[in-house]
């Protein structure tokens, strides 16, 4: 589904990202983990089509197509999506009216007819369950005087009404208690099919507690050091990453 | 060239949609001023002497004014030897009914998206259509006068209710006001009247379309509503132009007359032509707007959503005699490419116990210069009364302007002031927030747009709401900065 190979990204001439290389297919977790300043919100990031940061080289090819030549609303008009590790705040605009004005672009693309208010408040009840949301959140002016909860489990929801083919949550876990957490991470696993595929970036295991991850990948210095499966996210939480720093420096 | 230099060149190479006009024979005065023009123009109306008297005395007075210029704003003087100060599409006769009127009119009309027969038939709206000069058609008329309600064209008013043009006209705005209602007074030569009878609420919204249509005109209309005791009022005022290289002039009076606790909103969408991406052409919008609470209890309310225009330099305003009476101005300016805007109000508190609430949004994007100039005005005996004033402005780019200019005056020490202003840009995070959902980058910023200025757009009625939220997204295409 996603194939990165080489991909080098720099932000106002500082090279982040050094040679990244994955593959993900459909139906499969990736767990992206790493120190802080490692890359991983970059990789993020640059996979969305956020536009502070260029690409310098490298290709990533996202169902059969280029992802890095299509703007940001094309790719998540063909189905990538990015959970916020900070949500932004728009004022005067409603979650309700955010996602109908989003669904019915995405729709627009895949050559479906406008979502009508009948049918788009169904969707959004179901959604809303999944997340375990209130309808007087939607109605507020998006993610505006949000606790740090409801904005994340906010994000989940969008993913919900979206239904994206791949998924990038960036540091989703930052900021939950343990029942967010629990509800959030619900909201993922029930979404999950063997059609999506969803890549988890986090400092901590935690939330691989709850997402269980098919892969682990280790980001240190713009490059995977280290793959593996779930159990090398446990050996992180263990030891911390300073021994991954050593054997990559060394290597 | 950068991503945000692109948006930036599609965002000032969007196109005005209103931009065409119609070939319709009419019947002008030749170009410039004089009193014989002032004369030709009375006398084309066939008004009774008081009135062409009271135009002179109008033009003597402009005569002997010059032009302001503490506006922020800067172009070149109108020419007005070459404006043409009264041009009316021939054929014309007084309309009894809709089918009277000129088919190419309403076909005008119709591409605006004012229907006037469909108006007629299935909305709650009533609409008086002013074409260049004149009043070309006036829906809901009958029923309305059922009520005792008066709506209709200016001139009508001088024919069939000369006492009430009389005792009103120039009551709010004198003739000497300022240069351009003096212009205005001297060579007006329609607009809407609207009487609201005592205690009565109107049950419709009254609507006026205008439009200048023909080359090298001014339109210079006037508008007065009068509301008496315990009436209500809701009026709304729309306004397009041909796209047209040199500028076009556009000196309207509106007054407003409340009586005790009367009650007028006025609702404005404005939508001139603009100019074209380089600054040429577009309309000079130089408008004097005001309002008199002369009642205790009185309200009135201006809503504007101002996109359109060259430049702009208006200030509706309310006088607040009455005591307890109440001022509300809810504005929106727009401004994109070279437009200037030197938009905001004045309250001038005169009663015991009144109070004004200010809400100003300025959006502006290319090379744009968007000013709000207010002013509030405290008298010694307006006891406890109160003012709130907000200001935002919200830049596209880096190479508009937005400005503000607060002036306050208050000479009793009862009174209570609060102003708020801030200044922000439209943020990469939002527009990225939107792009990464699906929604492309102008949709985006029509938007966050509209979720800025919400809580003016809320003031608006229904069906103008919707429209004025459409204008927005289209003058908003493709900006970001």
């Amino acid at each position: 589904m996603l194939s990165i190979k080489n991909l080098h990204a720099s932000i106002e001439g500082k090279e982040i990202l050094k040679g990244i290389n994955l593959e993900v297919k459909a139906g499969e977790v990736h767990a992206i983990m790493g120190p802080n300043g490692s890359g991983k919100s970059t990789l993020a990031s640059v996979l969305a089509g956020r536009e502070d940061y260029t690409v310098d080289s490298g290709e990533v090819v996202f169902q059969s197509k280029d992802l890095l030549d299509m703007g940001a609303d094309v790719r998540a008009k063909e189905g990538v999506f990015l959970a916020f590790q900070y949500p932004i705040e728009i004022p005067g605009v409603t979650t309700t009216n955010f996602m109908k004005t989003a669904i019915n672009k995405v729709r627009e693309h895949r050559g479906l007819e406008p979502l009508d208010a009948v049918s788009f408040l169904k969707l959004m009840k179901e959604k809303m369950k999944l997340v375990e949301i209130d309808q007087s959140l939607l109605s507020r002016s998006l993610n505006e005087g949000f606790s740090g909860g409801e904005k994340k489990r906010n994000e989940i929801f969008q993913m919900a009404m979206l239904e994206p083919t791949l998924a990038i949550l960036d540091e989703t876990d930052s900021g939950l208690d343990i029942d967010a957490l629990r509800i959030v991470a619900n909201g993922v696993n029930t979404l999950k099919n063997p059609d999506n595929a969803t890549i988890v970036v986090t400092h901590y295991q935690r939330l691989l507690d709850y997402i269980v991850p098919d892969f682990v990948h280790v980001l240190y210095d713009g490059k995977i050091v280290k793959s593996g499966g779930k159990d090398l996210a446990k050996e992180l939480e263990k030891r911390g990453y300073d021994w991954i720093k050593e054997e990559a420096d060394v290597a | 060239m950068s991503k945000d230099d692109q948006i930036l060149e599609q965002f000032a190479s969007k196109e005005y949609e209103h931009g065409w006009s119609v070939d319709f024979e009419a019947d002008s005065a030749p170009p410039g001023l004089s009193e014989d023009i002032v004369r030709f123009i009375s006398a084309k109306k066939d008004e009774p002497s008081w009135l062409l008297e009271w135009r002179l005395k109008a033009y003597r007075n402009w005569r002997k004014m010059i032009e302001p210029k503490w506006a922020n704003v800067h172009y070149p003087k109108p020419q007005f030897e070459d404006i043409i100060y009264y041009s009316a599409p021939k054929k014309k006769k007084t309309a009894e009914s809709l089918d009277e009127v000129d088919p190419e009119l309403l076909k005008t009309f119709e591409r605006l998206g004012i229907s006037l027969t469909e108006q007629k038939r299935l909305t709650g709206v009533a609409v008086d259509a002013v074409m260049d000069s004149v009043s070309v058609g006036t829906t809901f008329k009958k029923q309305l006068l059922e009520q005792g309600i008066i709506f209709c064209s200016f001139s009508e008013a001088v024919k069939d209710y000369p006492e009430l043009v009389k005792k009103y006209i120039g009551s709010v705005v004198p003739s000497n006001d300022n240069f351009y209602a003096a212009l205005n007074s001297a060579v007006f030569s329609d607009g809407s009247f609207c009487y609201i009878p005592k205690g009565v609420r109107c049950p419709v919204e009254l609507s006026t379309y205008f439009r200048i249509n023909a080359a090298n005109t001014g339109q210079f209309e006037r508008t007065l509503i009068v509301a008496e005791e315990d009436s209500y009022v809701s009026y709304l005022e729309g306004c397009t132009a041909p796209q047209r290289d040199e500028n076009q002039l556009h000196a309207a009076v509106v007054e407003i007359y409340a009586a005790k606790s009367a009650e007028v909103k006025y609702s404005t969408v404005q939508n001139w032509y603009p100019g074209d991406k380089n600054g040429k052409g577009g309309i000079y919008n130089f408008v004097t707007k005001r309002g008199i609470c002369a009642g205790d209890y009185a309200k009135i309310s201006w809503t504007q959503v101002e996109t359109g225009s060259a430049v702009t330099w208006k200030y509706p305003s309310c006088i607040l005699k009455g005591d307890y009476s109440q001022g509300e101005f809810y504005s929106v300016a727009v401004t994109n490419n070279y437009q200037q805007a030197d938009t905001g109000t004045k309250m001038i508190h005169i009663g015991k116990n009144t109070k004004s609430r200010i809400v100003s949004k300025g959006v502006s994007g290319g090379y744009s210069q968007n000013s709000y100039r207010g002013l509030v005005e405290i008298h010694p005996r307006a006891e406890n009364s109160r003012n709130f004033s907000q200001c935002d402005s919200l830049l596209m780019g880096d190479k508009c302007g937005a400005h503000t200019f607060p002036y306050i005056e208050v000479k009793n020490k009862s009174s209570q002031i609060e102003h708020e202003a801030t200044t922000s840009k439209i943020g990469e995070d939002q527009i990225f927030y939107c792009t990464q959902r699906g929604i492309d980058e102008e949709s985006a910023v029509a938007l966050i747009v509209n979720g800025y200025c919400k809580e003016v757009l809320n003031k608006l009625p229904m069906e103008f709401a919707v429209e004025a939220q459409k204008l927005l997204a289209l003058t908003l295409e493709g900006s970001v900065g």
